[in-house]
């Protein structure tokens, strides 16, 4: 391989590494939402984001609805869901220990997954084509429409939630809850309404990456969600948990390298890769990339 | 008077293995329990080392790791190539397989066991990755069609004698001055450091001991099922004995042994509802941790006496018979 061919292989590998990372980068801000309030790792997260995809084809092959109209309709389902996950499964554990919760979400995950092949069957199903696949040959360097159509809508997203959580009251009092949640009570914030809406806003947000990635790769499954859950989570931590920047850092950071590994080395040690870059970051700086150090007080 | 009682709890805790493993002896050589029981029967025994090792960590520590199976993997398949490659007998081979997944969780928990709660928790989990898919890429072993051919040596008399020496082992091992140190990281790490207990040390070493056992139940797993598989090892095989833990309680090794015993079952019970299983197992679990959020046993050890409190038996067996 010379070198110029070398360097529009990595164009190539890093296009496709910030559309499958900013995919990362959906899911992952509803992990480090979750995890900045609650302190709960949702491994449920992941099984949202596959309802979520599967929402978007019902909407799509059944309902006939376009891009746009499906993709608010998976969304809100999700939403639904999720908050529905947290007031049944959740909320009642809120005192409890902290490993009570953290089984409960594995046992939501898998009630979701399992539940998912006996009400759609576990087959994949092939998503429907909701555009005309464009591709562009921008100087040697091949992109299609949707990797435009995933890199605009998620970071059109994340614009939305950074506004949402910077400017909105609710937003105020979702990072009043995750500063100090027994303070925000005192000062009058209803904290289980936050902690619901944060629930809502995170799996909505997951849902919209199942959407994409249905359509990025044609094909869906109730099993999707364990592996980008864990990956999406792996994003969140790189970045710093509980940071939204961090999060949307962490997702594209992963996408790039799991795209550069798998591309100029072997696909099967992306996953491998993914977690030994975990734990080289846990070990150098456990709280993240752009996470604050606490120290641990008596 | 102390010492004498400890002695015969002792005793009647021989008696009763030695009982419970005639009577099922028997009941195997009498072939009154089928090969499907039987293989649920070295499934239990499997389990419950993996539980109970894993209690020594998550329960008696507190060190919050989820990545068992990686370890049970480095047992399954060290073991394989001692007795498949190099022709080794099994006890050496299962020797080999918990001194090289000791030797790892040791590698392993140096470095990591600096972090703490849910960093640990994913770091564990990653490492337990990283394990199997290492594993999968090695072709020596059978990369990912996995490690066929293996003998079966596995067997009742051999599941039940490792039970009982790791039970005995790290219920030993919890009432030393090393176990106490355990449980006063597990209680406060800080408070501990401050009292002179060398935490990293204990950590390290509960993290090793429980890796080790790991590895001893990978070693009875290869050999029974003829076959390692980089698929056994997954996440949700890590998961499953964290659920086990959680669910008989943290800090509890009859109740890890009675949700070993119960889960195990439980699975098998519904085996002839493949659609159903996962679901009901789910919400089994879901609803067990809303109304039992610290276990079954809570961190207390089943006794004679608490028996004795609860005539008629423990509630639970009930589930046990269909």
């Amino acid at each position: 391989m010379d070198s110029s061919s070398l360097i529009v292989q990595f164009g190539q590998q890093l296009i496709n590494g910030i559309s499958l990372g900013s995919i990362y980068a959906l899911i992952a801000l509803g992990y480090t939402m979750v995890y900045g309030i609650i302190r709960l790792i949702n491994f449920a997260h992941g099984d949202i984001y596959m309802v979520g995809a599967y929402a978007g084809y019902f909407a799509t092959s059944v309902f006939k609805f376009s891009f746009v109209p499906a993709l608010l309709f998976s969304m809100a389902t999700a939403a639904i869901l999720g908050m529905t996950i947290e007031k049944v499964a959740y909320r009642p554990l809120r005192s409890a220990p902290k490993i009570a919760i953290l089984i409960a979400a594995i046992g939501v995950s898998l009630f979701l997954e399992y539940s998912g092949m006996l009400l759609v069957s576990p087959q994949p199903r092939t998503f429907p084509a909701v555009f005309n696949a464009e591709i562009y040959n921008v100087g040697g360097l091949i992109i299609n429409s949707q990797q435009v159509v995933i890199l605009v809508v998620s970071l059109l997203l994340m614009v939305i939630l950074t506004y949402v959580v910077q400017q909105t009251k609710m937003g105020k009092a979702m990072r009043a809850v995750s500063f100090d949640t027994d303070a925000a009570r005192l000062m009058g914030i209803d904290v289980d309404r936050v902690i619901s809406f944060t629930f809502g806003v995170g799996s909505a947000l997951a849902a919209a990456a199942g959407v994409l990635v249905g359509i990025y790769y044609n094909s869906i499954d109730p099993l999707m969600g364990i592996m980008p859950g864990l990956k999406a989570f792996v994003a969140a931590v790189l970045g710093g948990i509980g940071s939204i920047p961090g999060a949307m850092l962490g997702g594209t950071m992963l996408g790039v390298i799991e795209a550069l590994v798998s591309g100029f080395w072997s696909s099967t040690f992306r996953d491998a890769v993914a977690f030994g870059i975990l734990i080289i970051i846990l070990l150098w700086r456990p709280t993240g990339l752009l996470g604050k150090n606490i120290r641990e007080k008596v | 008077m102390n010492l004498r009682r400890k002695t015969k709890t002792d005793l009647i805790g021989l008696v009763a293995c030695i009982l419970v493993y005639a009577t099922v002896q028997s009941l195997i050589l009498a072939d009154v329990i089928g090969p499907f029981w039987q293989l649920n029967i070295v499934l239990i025994g499997i389990n419950i080392i993996l539980a109970v090792s894993l209690n020594l960590i998550n329960g008696f520590t507190g060190q919050f790791s989820i990545g068992h199976a990686g370890f049970m993997a480095v047992g399954a398949y060290m073991s394989a190539v001692l007795t498949v490659k190099l022709q080794l007998p099994f006890i050496v081979a299962i020797l080999g397989g918990a001194l090289g997944a000791g030797l790892l969780g040791f590698a392993i928990g140096l470095p990591t066991l600096r972090l703490n709660g849910d960093y640990l928790a994913i770091a564990t989990l990653g490492l337990g990755e990283i394990i199997r898919i290492c594993i999968l890429n090695i072709p020596y072993v059978g990369g990912a069609s996995g490690f066929m051919g293996i003998p079966r040596y596995t067997d009742f008399t051999w599941v039940f004698g490792l039970v009982v020496f790791t039970v005995f082992a790290i219920k030993n091992f919890i009432d030393s001055t090393h176990g106490r140190a355990c449980i006063s990281i597990r209680e406060n790490e800080i408070a501990a450091e401050a009292m002179g207990v060398d935490t990293t040390k204990y950590k390290v070493l509960a993290f090793t001991l429980g890796a080790a056992f790991a590895g001893v139940a990978g070693s009875l797993f290869s050999h029974y099922f003829y076959i390692a598989h980089p698929a056994s090892f997954t996440f949700m095989k890590s998961f499953d004995i964290l659920t086990m833990v959680v669910l008989g309680g943290l800090g509890s090794i009859s109740g890890s042994i009675t949700a070993a015993v119960l889960l195990t079952f439980v699975s098998a019970a519904l085996a002839s509802y493949p659609e159903w299983r996962m679901i009901i197992y789910s919400l089994m679990l879901i609803i067990l941790m809303l109304y039992r959020p610290q276990g079954l046993f809570g961190n207390k050890e089943l006794s004679l006496k608490m028996l004795g409190r609860l005539t008629g038996g423990k509630k639970h067996d009930s589930t046990q018979g269909n």
